[in-house]
């Protein structure tokens, strides 16, 4: 299963939300979920990927195409410096891409 | 309505009740198992009590929280804050009332627990010291905090007002109601919901409570263990659950129609400042004494005391004292009794619950007996209603809260005219 696929369960399973409800596109706020959910989702991506996810990344994802792009990042050992600046809004998104 | 050093002094009633504990999960049905002494104390179910040495307790009977809550609700609901909210919502119900959205920041609420979210951080620490865990659930402060109940029934009911909780051992509701009383009587709020809620039957939490050497152990007949002011009584039980009462200031009470329970007129708290467990007979006279003029209340008028009546040696003993010394001969006529047989120990929740039981009493006009009384104790030699429930007319009734820390709370009904 691809990390889009298994993020998407997660969140579902999570929020107590059926994962068809969810794409890559979702955005959090769309689906519902506050910064106290986004806490515990992550904390879930952590356990699941045996990862950590540092807080400059992990308090600025709003969407689940940002989570999946941060968490392939920190899995493959990158530099994630531009996506934390794109996080906080500091580079334009597409600079970052 | 008149004044104390410059402040309105209003009435405060109390309109509606709420009740989710091991003797009922609603008021009525709580009542009618008080009134027939039934106890609900029984062999642990939670978890698999066999190694420890107390093996019961008073558990809320069949309870599936998703019976009452959406998945997405529980994440953040500690068992105690689950009774809580259940109290409080049948508190709201019966009293019929609907806060208008003008009124929500004139509306409170305080809330009492003795041990907070135990279940939670008990759950947390296997994880983090048995399982080799790196990091705990982000939920856990959220649904552990002592005041999580308090901000959960604020954000059911949209109470803007005065919230807060207390934390004072078994006294913890006691001091709970109190405060909420005095926030309306001195028109810092019109509206308070009030009570306390308990969730403390855990593996780890009966383990510390049997240390203390005050828990009955029982195990063989555990209905039966809990046998207050009996002679041969030999401690405690522990139970769950929640009890809320709904406060309200007479006029606003009156101007909506609601059925009127009881009045609410004295609270009296003070401090023992002698031992951290066992109890004087000095510090809770001065409560017990400080209601009755609050209330302006002579010993004589009152009918019915709810005791503490944990059932351990000394409470029991100490407390008799204590009505003896603050009523006098009247203490002979007083009908005193412990309900605790019945619904547990429930430690934070105990005194709102006990409250709930003195309230029906006085609506009524029946009071609760003491169960499981077998005979007299020559240091207990008041009238314990054993056994049977008694009708009587109460005009004032009073439920006493003496906690561990030796911090008293007692409060004082009366009939309302």
């Amino acid at each position: 299963m691809d990390t889009a696929q298994k993020v998407i369960e997660i969140v579902a399973r999570e929020q107590h939300l059926d994962a068809s409800q969810i794409t890559i596109d979702s955005q959090f706020a769309d689906l519902g979920i506050d910064s106290l959910d986004g806490v515990n989702i992550l904390f879930a991506l952590e356990e699941e990927f045996k990862i950590d996810i540092p807080d400059s990344i992990a308090q600025n994802m709003k969407s689940i195409r940002q989570v999946v792009d941060g968490l392939t990042r920190v899995m493959e050992g990158k530099d994630i410096s531009d996506l934390v600046a794109m996080a906080k809004g500091e580079v334009p998104a597409a600079t970052a891409q | 309505m008149t004044e104390l050093q410059g402040r309105k002094v209003r009435r405060v009633v109390i309109t509606g009740l709420g009740v989710f504990a091991a003797a009922g999960k609603d008021s009525a049905s709580f009542f009618a198992n008080l009134l027939e002494a039934r106890s609900t104390v029984s062999r642990i179910r939670q978890f698999d009590p066999s190694s420890l040495s107390v093996q019961i307790a008073a558990e809320v009977p069949d309870y599936n929280p998703q019976d009452y809550f959406p998945l997405k609700r529980l994440d953040l609901l500690d068992r105690f804050s689950q009774f809580g909210l259940l109290a409080a919502a049948e508190a709201m119900k019966s009293s019929g009332i609907e806060v208008r959205e003008e009124e929500q920041p004139r509306f409170g609420v305080v809330s009492g627990s003795g041990m907070g979210g135990v279940n939670t951080l008990e759950g947390g620490y296997q994880c983090l010291y048995l399982n080799q865990a790196t990091r705990l659930h982000p939920f856990t402060i959220p649904r552990m905090m002592h005041n999580a109940p308090t901000s959960q029934i604020c954000m059911e009911f949209g109470a803007q007002g005065p919230a807060f909780t207390t934390a004072t051992a078994c006294s913890s509701s006691g001091h709970a109601i109190g405060e909420a009383f005095h926030l309306v009587k001195f028109g810092m709020a019109d509206i308070m919901l009030a009570g306390g809620c308990e969730a403390p039957i855990t593996f780890g939490m009966i383990r510390a409570w049997e240390s203390v050497r005050v828990l009955a152990s029982g195990n063989g007949d555990p209905s039966r263990a809990c046998r207050p002011f009996s002679a041969d009584r030999e401690g405690f039980v522990l139970g769950e659950g929640a009890a809320m009462l709904l406060l309200e200031e007479l006029e606003h009470a009156k101007r909506r129609g609601a059925r009127i329970l009881a009045e609410i007129s004295g609270y009296g708290l003070s401090s023992d400042a002698g031992h951290i467990t066992q109890p004087s007979v000095e510090g809770p006279a001065r409560a017990v004494r400080m209601a009755l003029e609050e209330a302006q209340v002579a010993p004589q008028e009152v009918d019915y005391i709810n005791a503490h009546g944990t059932g351990t040696r000394l409470n029991d003993s100490t407390e008799t004292q204590v009505i003896k010394k603050v009523f006098g001969e009247h203490a002979r006529q007083l009908a005193i009794s412990s309900t605790k047989p019945m619904h547990g120990h429930t430690i934070g929740a105990t005194g709102a619950i006990e409250l709930v039981a003195a309230t029906m009493a006085l609506d009524r006009a029946v009071i609760p007996p003491t169960a499981n009384y077998t005979r007299p104790d020559p240091e207990c030699d008041l009238d314990y209603v054993p056994n049977q429930a008694r009708e009587k007319p109460l005009r004032v009734a009073i439920s006493n809260s003496f906690a561990f820390g030796g911090l008293n709370a007692v409060l004082l009904i009366r009939k309302f005219q």
